[in-house]
């Protein structure tokens, strides 16, 4: 895609400076923690795209779905859906912009409901249409992710874990929303089921033309699906460009060891060593400067003092030279 | 292998005729729910016909024929097939009523006592920090409390009557259904189902009524059962002190406190109540366990 198509497509998502941080504990003895979960997170998704959202577990991401899906408020920064603030937007109203896939399909089904009730509550707590057109609309849908009609009166307990993802996709889809929180849809499935949801996910994509937010540690996954990818370390987004930028030339020396993290299908040559060390740092004492800095293998003094700017997308568009097609990485030395 | 690629269909499952069918086949096949059932079907029965089964008028008293032994003795008679209590009083006939106030006590005490620990219970476990402290309080307070004790003490400045202990118990009961409620609710709250009807924009009631609910249901039933159980064996001990029901309904309770001081020379006075209630309340266990069994989401599998 041309950096000029890509100029003029309207965005189905934008990120201004989000933040949102946590107290932890704090009792009448002891002080309370606070963790940054979310820092100043800043991102831009034109409408039709799958943004690719990867990073280690703990970096934040699951809590940037919440924000967006509306569960949880931000602490700072606001989220623009179709152009539209939903800080303290009505819930309903974001609900038919934005939907959400969980991750386990085992825990996403009321275990109580039948399908044909799990995938049509949407359509009966926004009360559209007449009960007819709804229970038209659920087989509609099944239909259309894959599932026999006769599925519609089971329980999630009599099905597989793929087909329970499958009802999950439905029920995010069946208002039609423009854009779909993917957190992890396929990290919990086997992996013959996970291409199967996968295309699924790309084919219904181009049907309704959704846009995606994928969030995924598999970085396999989001080669196959994501046209942009943005990678996140420690509430912070580190680097950010499009598939081929990222796979080909990572420049973050994080995406570079997570890029070499990823197993490959040759035998024999083990678990990749990617000389990270020990895990990431206790999120509640960041490091100081550039929070990857105990970690790095390029890792200079001035690392430790000084953050690292990420090309903020915002304030060149202000200078009106924006540039969404151009990458993005907090680094000195990228 | 284009085929593994295809969507897959749905797993087998064996549909054979309505759920009502399926119910009943589940429930029969489970013997604890169906002895249970049957039992307390029966005694329930007994209770709402007693006026029709009964063979005497249980409050009729007759000095001429007191202490008159059941019918297994060797003196007794098909008049009094179990008897008569010390003041002439057919005990068959004082039994089935007996069915009457404990089948009453223990439904309306867990009735009230589940209303209040349920919604407690859940409204601390989804919401949490402050409304959960609070509740908290209120449950270790309530744990505090000798129920016995505190039920005597209420029972003598209100008085003793069928009223006062149902709504005496029907107070103090409601931990259990606080504490498994609110546990519960604290593992859903952060169920994806959860989240994703908090996404669609479901109002409160909706997301705790019906999504909610419905998955701690089958833990606040085995907890109902045990307190309908613990409930009629407390009306039992409260009229046994001479706090309860008073004289002279028939409650179970009260015919075993009536016959205690002939219990080494006329023990059928003791225990034939005894067993009365004995059997109910294993019933009623009994019924709860299979109950428990039924309603886990696995077992729908079966």
């Amino acid at each position: 895609m041309s950096s000029a198509a890509n100029h003029f497509k309207p965005l189905a998502l934008e990120l201004c400076a989000l933040s949102k941080t946590f107290k932890l504990g704090g009792g009448m003895l002891h002080k309370s923690q606070t963790l940054t979960a979310v820092n100043n997170v800043s991102l831009r998704v034109p409408r039709g795209q799958v943004m690719g959202l990867v990073g280690e577990s703990g970096c934040g991401k699951s809590t940037l779905a919440k924000i967006l899906l509306g569960l949880t408020p931000p602490s700072e920064g606001d989220v623009l859906i179709n152009g539209k603030a939903i800080v303290n937007a009505n819930q309903k109203a974001l609900a038919r912009h934005i939907q959400p896939i969980f991750q386990d399909p085992y825990s996403s089904l009321n275990p109580r409901q039948r399908i044909a009730q799990i995938v049509g509550l949407p359509l009966r707590i926004h009360g559209i249409g007449t009960q007819k057109e709804q229970a038209a609309k659920v087989d509609e849908m099944l239909e259309l992710v894959g599932l026999p009609k006769r599925a519609a009166q089971q329980y999630p307990g009599q099905m597989s874990g793929g087909q329970r993802q499958r009802v999950a996709i439905a029920r995010a889809l069946i208002m039609r929303p423009d854009l779909v929180i993917c957190d992890e849809p396929t990290s919990a499935l086997d992996v013959s089921v996970q291409a199967q949801i996968l295309n699924l996910l790309l084919d219904l994509k181009d049907e309704f033309g959704l846009t995606y937010l994928f969030i995924s540690h598999d970085l396999a996954v989001v080669e196959h699906l994501a046209d942009r990818l943005a990678v996140m370390y420690l509430g912070k987004i580190v680097e950010e460009g499009t598939r081929e930028q990222i796979f080909t030339a990572p420049r973050h020396p994080y995406t570079q060891a997570l890029l070499a993290s990823a197993l490959t299908p040759e035998p024999g040559l083990g678990v990749p060593d990617i000389g990270l060390g020990a895990g990431q740092p206790d999120p509640t004492r960041p490091p100081s400067g550039c929070a990857f800095h105990p970690r790095c293998p390029i890792a200079q003094p001035q690392c430790s003092e000084q953050s690292p700017k990420l090309t903020d997308l915002i304030q060149s568009a202000a200078q009106g030279t924006t540039q969404p097609n151009h990458p993005r990485v907090a680094c000195h030395f990228a | 292998m284009a085929h593994t690629l295809s969507p897959p269909v749905a797993a087998e499952q064996h549909f054979v005729g309505s759920w009502q069918s399926r119910l009943l086949r589940s429930t029969l096949n489970n013997r604890n729910l169906t002895i249970g059932l049957l039992i307390i079907t029966s005694l329930g029965l007994v209770a709402l016909l007693a006026p029709w089964l009964a063979p005497h008028d249980p409050y009729l008293q007759n000095t001429a024929n007191r202490m008159v032994p059941p019918i297994w003795h060797e003196t007794g008679s098909w008049t009094h097939p179990l008897g008569t209590d010390r003041l002439g009083r057919d005990y068959l006939s004082r039994l089935i009523y007996g069915t009457r106030i404990s089948l009453f006590i223990g439904l309306v005490v867990a009735l009230i006592s589940g209303l209040i620990g349920t919604t407690l219970g859940v409204l601390a476990g989804y919401f949490g920090g402050r409304v959960d402290a609070v509740v908290s309080y209120l449950l270790t307070t309530r744990l505090a409390m000798p129920v016995v004790l505190v039920a005597l003490a209420m029972a003598s400045l209100m008085g003793g009557s069928m009223l006062s202990v149902t709504l005496l118990l029907g107070l103090l009961l409601w931990d259990r259904f606080a504490v498994v409620a609110r546990s519960a609710t604290q593992q859903l709250r952060d169920a994806e189902y959860v989240q994703a009807a908090q996404a669609l924009g479901c109002s409160l009631p909706y997301i705790l009524l019906r999504e909610v609910l419905p998955n701690i249901a089958g833990a606040l039933i085995v907890v109902a059962t045990l307190e309908v159980a613990n409930a009629i064996l407390l009306e039992a001990t409260l009229s046994f002190l001479g706090m309860g029901v008073q004289p002279p309904s028939p409650s179970w309770g009260l015919m075993i406190a009536e016959g205690k001081a002939y219990m080494f020379f006329q023990p059928w006075v003791i225990t034939i109540p005894g067993s009365a209630l004995f059997i109910l309340v294993l019933s009623i266990n009994l019924l709860g366990d299979g109950l428990r069994d039924l309603s886990a989401p696995g077992g729908r599998n079966e």
